[in-house]
């Protein structure tokens, strides 16, 4: 099994043209095994691009097709609207990968949401996506780091410490249920949390591997949820742990202010919390192919 | 993009939020010039993007042509909490009755927005906020509902704002959501917000910080760029397009994405290395970013080994490595440098980069691994 995304996830791609990001992504996507059954742009309704059926909306579109997931890659002025109009026709998985939205336009965004479309889940923006090993993989994350049959489901701020943690376990013979790159800007649609709930209902899923970054104070949240609701082992690393306090590191989530938000309070939360914190992606990985020994 | 005072006091204005008239003075003469048009007294700034100036000797009253020359001179290279003063703003000196603090800002974990007003604002507000929370009154802002007049009376009121401030700061508070909310601030602060002798309500300081991603549909912040009085390397870095921060080791770093650049500073120090620089070049990395990541660690003359380490997602291992050849053929690299390559088609781009003489390059399989060597080389070369 895996969570929010399967073997049976139809998905269509925002903003889809012959050189358009999504299609170049959704056309990996699809070699993965990924069900890509359409795209949308209001200038090309009924043309069919790379055997994939386009639509001038996500409405018609998903009744057409029945989409259940939606893909979004389209730059940040235009990526609020498209995220609506998918919620709008009643898309209940939403993709937004989109990197360099404005924290206003993503506050707006998850809060309109939140209130009018408690159906629909977003996950990011500016995240590597999703992949559920062998079934499904929306985003940008290349497939064949994924390993497929279980039992760690994977969760992760950072994008390429996503890949790492993912790599580590495959290369120790490893197996994922899904990973899920939650991304890093300061208002995320889908949180640590959101992630855990589901993991931990996820039968399949026996262990959770759960990637953070300095920042914010989602790993401390994270930490107090596990402590009342995941029975399940968890390992974690933040990255950040070197980072010099009151400087941004690129990212707009990764900004440390006083001691809270630094990865050394987040690393202490975690281990408060029963999880097992490593200090690189390495060690991480090590630690996991220690706790799935002990699975039995 | 952080603001000084005084072009946060520029931003205030477009919404309507009052401030004291002031001018910008870069030396003493230009400061004694512009108190001597504002008229005295005048209060001597120190314009540095950082907080606590005041109890750091940077914010000085002035009565006469005299004294504005002895302020503008002890504060002009004055260095506080690491910045350097190189600008002064003079304004004109106001007739404090009360010192308020207000600010808007995103609460993450809410994921609503925060009106903060205090009735105890001033230069000793975060003692305040860690002693007495109470006295900050605090209300969420959902972004659908904006923030109206009756809720920012609702949040003087909660605050305990003396009654003949309450309709001049409320009024004030909404200006102040609206330059947080249109103007894309990620933080829009006024401490202090005084009432002043007269009864006038206006914004004494002003702590604006910009969201850069908005910066597509904001022309007008280009008057704000170029002011920055920053580390060369990051300017340099910064004028490559790259996301650079300076640190003070030997081991000049290289990553692609900003999660993997912290965990390789991370790792580095972790073997006994010291990072001389977080560097991300972002997902692409192509030739032309890897020439000008390498050419920005190169102008550090304290690195003695660099470790490029690439996870390859989208970007293929093979493009990394001819990047990476390609970059070295560009610029003549002073440190020799280990890369660490994995994920989709590694092990053509590890054999690509076997072309390149061992003394100049070295391939490792895993970061640690690298993370080592880098700092070995760095020791053996310190
Ligand atoms: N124009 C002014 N007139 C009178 N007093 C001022 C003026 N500007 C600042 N001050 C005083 O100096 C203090 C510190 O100035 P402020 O601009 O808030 O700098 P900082 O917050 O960096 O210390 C204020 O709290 C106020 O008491
Ligand atoms: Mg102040």
């Amino acid at each position: 099994m895996s969570i929010f995304v399967n073997a049976e996830t139809t998905v269509v791609i925002q903003g889809i043209s012959p050189t358009s990001q999504g299609l170049y992504h959704g056309l990996r996507n699809r070699a993965y095994g990924t069900k890509v059954v359409a795209g949308t742009n209001p200038k090309r309704g009924g043309e069919t691009i790379e055997g994939i059926p386009v639509f001038a909306s996500v409405a018609e579109a998903v009744k057409a097709t029945g989409a259940t997931a939606s893909f979004i890659s389209v730059p940040p002025p235009a990526a609020p609207a498209a995220i609506l109009e998918a919620a709008e026709a009643g898309v209940p998985f939403i993709v937004c990968i989109t990197e360099g939205i404005p924290a206003h336009d993503e506050a707006r965004v998850y809060n309109r949401l939140r209130r009018e479309f408690p159906g629909t889940r977003l996950l990011g923006p500016n995240c590597p996506g999703i992949i559920s090993a062998g079934q499904c993989n929306i985003g940008i994350t290349s497939g064949d780091i994924a390993l497929p049959g279980g039992p760690v489901g994977l969760v992760s701020r950072s994008g390429t410490v996503f890949y790492q943690a993912m790599y580590e376990l495959t290369q120790k013979g490893i197996g994922q249920t899904t990973g899920v790159g939650i991304g890093g800007d300061p208002v995320p649609g889908t949180s640590f949390i959101d992630v855990l709930q589901a993991f931990e209902a996820d039968p399949e899923t026996k262990a959770i591997l759960m990637i953070g970054e300095i920042g914010g104070s989602a790993e401390e949240e994270a930490a107090a949820f596990i402590k009342e609701h995941v029975s399940k082992p968890v390992v974690a690393y933040i990255a950040g742990v070197t980072a010099p306090p009151g400087r941004k590191m690129g990212h707009a989530g990764a900004i440390v202010s006083g001691s809270k938000g630094t990865a050394k309070a987040k690393m202490e939360a975690l281990a408060a919390a029963g999880v097992l914190v490593a200090q690189n992606p390495t060690e991480a990985g090590e630690k996991m192919a220690e706790v799935v020994r002990h699975l039995g | 993009m952080d603001l000084f005072e005084y072009q946060g006091k520029q931003y205030f204005a477009r919404f309507g939020i009052p401030t004291s008239p002031g001018a910008v003075a870069d030396s003493v003469e230009e400061a004694v010039a512009k108190a001597e048009e504002l008229g005295y007294p005048v209060v001597v700034k120190a314009q540095v993007k950082v907080g606590g100036r005041g109890k750091a000797g940077g914010v000085k009253l002035a009565a006469n042509a005299e004294e504005a020359r002895q302020h503008a001179q002890a504060i002009l290279g004055m260095d506080i909490k690491g910045h350097v003063v190189h600008r002064l703003w003079i304004e004109r000196a106001s007739d404090i009755a009360k010192e308020y603090y207000a600010s808007f800002t995103l609460d993450r974990s809410a994921k609503l927005h925060l009106c903060m007003v205090s009735a105890k604002g001033g230069v000793d507000i975060e003692e305040v906020a860690a002693t007495d929370p109470g006295a900050i009154a605090r209300r969420h802002v959902d972004p659908v509902d904006g923030f109206p007049l009756e809720a920012a009376r609702e949040v003087v009121a909660a605050a305990g704002l003396d009654e003949a401030a309450r309709e001049p700061a409320a009024a004030l508070l909404v200006q102040l959501w609206d330059c947080y909310d249109q103007g894309d601030c990620d933080l829009a602060e006024i401490n202090p917000l005084i009432l002043t002798t007269d009864g006038r309500v206006h914004a004494l300081d002003a702590k604006v910080s910009l969201d850069d991603n908005a910066a597509f549909r904001h022309p007008e912040w280009a008057e704000f760029a170029g002011t920055e009085t920053e580390d060369p390397r990051e300017k340099l870095a910064k004028e490559k397009g790259l996301q650079y921060v300076g640190l003070d080791g030997e081991v000049g770093i290289i990553a692609n994405g900003a999660g993997l650049a912290m965990s390789t500073c991370d790792v580095v120090e972790q073997v006994g290395g010291k990072p001389a620089n977080f560097l991300d070049i972002g997902g692409g990395a192509n030739a032309a970013q890897m020439a000008n990541a390498l050419e920005v660690i190169n102008a550090d003359p304290k690195v003695r080994a660099i470790f490029i380490n690439i996870f390859g997602g989208i970007t293929r291992g093979e493009e990394v490595a001819n990047g990476i050849v390609e970059a070295l053929g560009r610029v003549e690299i002073a440190s020799p440098i280990v890369v660490r390559l994995d994920g989709t088609n590694a092990e053509e781009g590890r054999r690509i980069l076997a072309q390149v003489p061992p003394d100049r390059l070295e391939s490792r399989p895993t970061m640690i691994e690298a993370a080592r060597r880098a700092a070995e080389l760095a020791r053996q070369r310190a």
